[in-house]
């Protein structure tokens, strides 16, 4: 599903050039629940923002669904992160101005389906997310759990092959942390793959497989896969 | 997704009103300033017959000589606006257009049939019948008089719709009478409203004031000896007295027009000038080589400064007040759009292309245009309103606001603030989503 091979990532001013990433592996199945944790600085939402083609990479090469990304340009890479990616963010990223349903649109609007299709599957990943009755509050009027639930509902929408999260649970409470985590297990549990960028070793284990980055490289890359309560374990 | 932009758009607005408001009055001021110089600008400067102006020429023949300046235009050419008398009937009689004209603005006391209204002045035009097709004139009952009307000195007169309200309470009075300095005329047609902005048939007087009220043979009003109410210019030399006096002398006191349809006839019509003074010349009335100018309408307006140098700079002050507003709205919109830079980077990360992005904010900038333009209008309403007030009657006459000026105005708030938004757009297009969401 996700596979880079040797991949860099360098920021250059005129005096200095750091590397963000340095031959940096990782392969990613379909179906598995990856956790990325690491230190800050370490790189880990570099990572995220070039897996969610937000970003381009120095050098090596990045797989996504067996297409080679490198070299694509900007309306090629923005149609395969509308079809492909969905993205989950720490601070919701839900847009203020727009209601519920109207947040969960935006990336069908892009995709370009018709109406009818954009509500029925505005109201699917709603029921998915349990937030059907919230369909016309705004952001403002929601909890912090309830926004990250919409800002799944999103992700979901446009039937994504991988889920990038980033720190999903970073900005909510030990409660809705909880019902957040939940929400991905069941989504992995239904065949989703999910890879989530996170410092917390806590949220780390619930994963299928930790990938544990330091200064841009993957220390532990096919670590032991962990048992989940409920997972179904793919090799 | 026009529909969808448009909506984002309202939205965007709605959420910062201080920012929009400011935006909008921006837009609003410069606009209803510009379009309130251009619409007097149009006004005085639009083609008064723009199906035939290319068609109808004024005739100037140097009847001076190169020793005497036109005191009138200043024109380098030393060529005169008007023409004499004795040219005016050569010419005439020649009869070398498809259609020609002298003619000369005079006027008379009125005295109306009915006893309830009192006599009052009218301004009239002694003109050919040629006049009325030449100019396209149009009439709501009678028409013309005839050919032999021109040559017998016949008293008609054609009268305008409002003497003939006024006169006759609207009705037909083709066949009545009306008494003029005490003589009675028969009328035999009534024009329907006609008002050509300027009066370009003839500028030296009045260029933007009320049509004639009354027009008349020429033979009938030079028979009659209908003083002249224009512009009468002897370059100095005092003639013979008396109207005879009046009609022998060099004094320039007419306008001439000629219908010429083809470049042939023009060219024809042309070299017909040159021979006729050359002729003159050769009579002894004229002692330089031949002198004349024929020139289209449009020509004409230019030569004759119909639109004055100070409505020229005015307009082009009011541009660049509008350049200065619109670079106002551009940094507004800046601001505006870079605070949303988050909302363009969650935007970008769902599948926003940096196309459906430049879209969005384009079409934000149309409508903050569109709303301007609104605004706008109604500025430029009001600047009108005052122009009217501070000016002449006149150019409050040829100053309103018809649908080419509202649908201009629009356009014109539209196109510039979405060149204005380009920039601000450019910047939203190349918002870095990662470097967004990673400040997040």
């Amino acid at each position: 599903m996700l596979k880079m091979t040797h991949l860099s990532k360098a920021y250059r001013t005129e005096v200095v050039e750091t590397y963000a990433l340095r031959d940096f592996s990782i392969h990613v199945r379909e179906g598995e629940f990856v956790a990325v944790t690491g230190p800050s600085g370490s790189g880990k939402t570099t990572f995220l923002t070039i897996a969610g083609l937000l970003e381009e990479f120095s050098g090596g090469e990045y797989q996504l669904d067996g297409a080679n990304v490198r070299g694509l340009n900007d309306n090629q890479r923005s149609r395969l992160r509308n079809e492909k990616i969905g993205f989950i963010f720490q601070a919701f990223n839900l847009i203020s101005d727009l209601n519920v349903q109207d947040n969960i649109d935006v990336p069908l609007r892009y995709r370009g389906f018709d109406g009818a299709e954009r509500r029925r599957r505005i109201q699917e990943s709603l029921e998915r997310v349990g937030l059907s009755a919230r369909s016309r509050h705004y952001p403002a009027e929601l909890s912090g759990g309830q926004q990250q639930r919409v800002a799944i509902a999103r992700a979901l929408a446009g039937s994504p092959r991988l889920l990038l999260a980033d720190e999903p649970t970073g900005n909510l409470d030990t409660q809705m942390a909880r019902g957040v985590m939940e929400l991905l297990e069941e989504l992995h549990r239904d065949g989703a793959t999910i890879v989530m960028v996170t410092h917390d070793p806590e949220l780390a284990v619930r994963a299928q497989r930790e990938v544990h980055i330091v200064d841009g490289q993957v220390v532990d890359l096919y670590a032991q896969p962990r048992l989940v309560p409920g997972a179904q374990v793919q090799a | 997704m026009f529909n969808y932009y448009f909506k984002l758009a309202l939205r965007s607005l709605k959420r910062n009103v201080v920012l929009t408001v400011l935006m909008i009055a921006a837009i609003g001021v410069g606009i209803g300033a510009s379009m309130t110089t251009l619409t007097v600008f149009r006004a005085m400067a639009a083609d008064p017959i723009p199906e035939k102006s290319e068609h109808l020429f004024a005739v100037q023949i140097d009847n001076w000589g190169p020793g005497r300046k036109n005191v009138v235009t200043g024109d380098e050419e030393h060529l005169q606006p008007q023409i004499s008398y004795p040219d005016a009937v050569g010419l005439m009689n020649a009869h070398a257009a498809r259609r020609q004209t002298a003619m000369y603005a005079t006027g008379f006391a009125l005295t109306p049939d009915n006893p309830q209204l009192l006599p009052f002045q009218v301004h009239a035009r002694a003109v050919y019948r040629d006049f009325f097709e030449m100019f396209e004139v149009p009439f709501q009952s009678g028409g013309a008089w005839s050919a032999a009307d021109d040559a017998d000195r016949t008293a008609v007169v054609v009268i305008g719709r409002e003497l003939n309200d006024k006169v006759f309470a609207g009705a037909n009075s083709v066949g009545k009478t009306l008494n003029l300095d005490g003589h009675d005329y028969r009328v035999v047609g009534v024009l329907d409203h006609w008002q050509p902005i300027p009066k370009y048939y003839d500028l030296n007087t009045d260029k933007y004031g009320k049509s004639d009220e009354i027009f008349l043979p020429f033979t009938t009003a030079i028979h009659g000896q209908a003083g002249g109410w224009g512009n009468n210019n002897c370059g100095g030399e005092i003639g013979e007295p008396g109207w005879e006096g009046r009609l022998r002398s060099e004094c320039v006191w007419l306008q001439y027009w000629a219908e010429l349809p083809s470049a042939q006839d023009v060219d024809h019509y042309r070299a017909f000038l040159n021979n006729y003074a050359s002729e003159q010349r050769k009579l002894g009335r004229f002692h330089w080589p031949p002198h004349t100018r024929i020139r289209d309408v449009r020509q004409w307006l230019v030569y004759q400064h119909a639109v004055s140098d100070e409505v020229r700079i005015l307009v082009l002050v009011s541009f660049s007040f509008l350049f200065v507003c619109l670079l106002n709205a551009m940094g507004l919109m800046l601001a505006k759009i870079m605070g949303r830079a988050g909302d363009i980077g969650v935007r970008r990360a769902l599948g926003a292309n940096r196309g459906a992005i430049f879209n969005q904010c384009l079409i934000e900038a149309g409508v903050v245009g569109l709303a301007g333009g609104v605004l706008g209008l109604a500025l430029t309403a009001l600047g009108l309103m005052g122009l009217r007030s501070l000016l002449s009657e006149d150019v409050g006459r040829v100053t309103h606001l018809g649908w080419t000026d509202v649908s201009t105005a629009v356009l014109l708030a539209i196109v510039a603030t979405v060149l204005a938004g380009l920039y601000p757009t450019w910047r939203a297009a190349h918002v870095q989503p990662a470097w967004q969401l990673k400040a997040q």
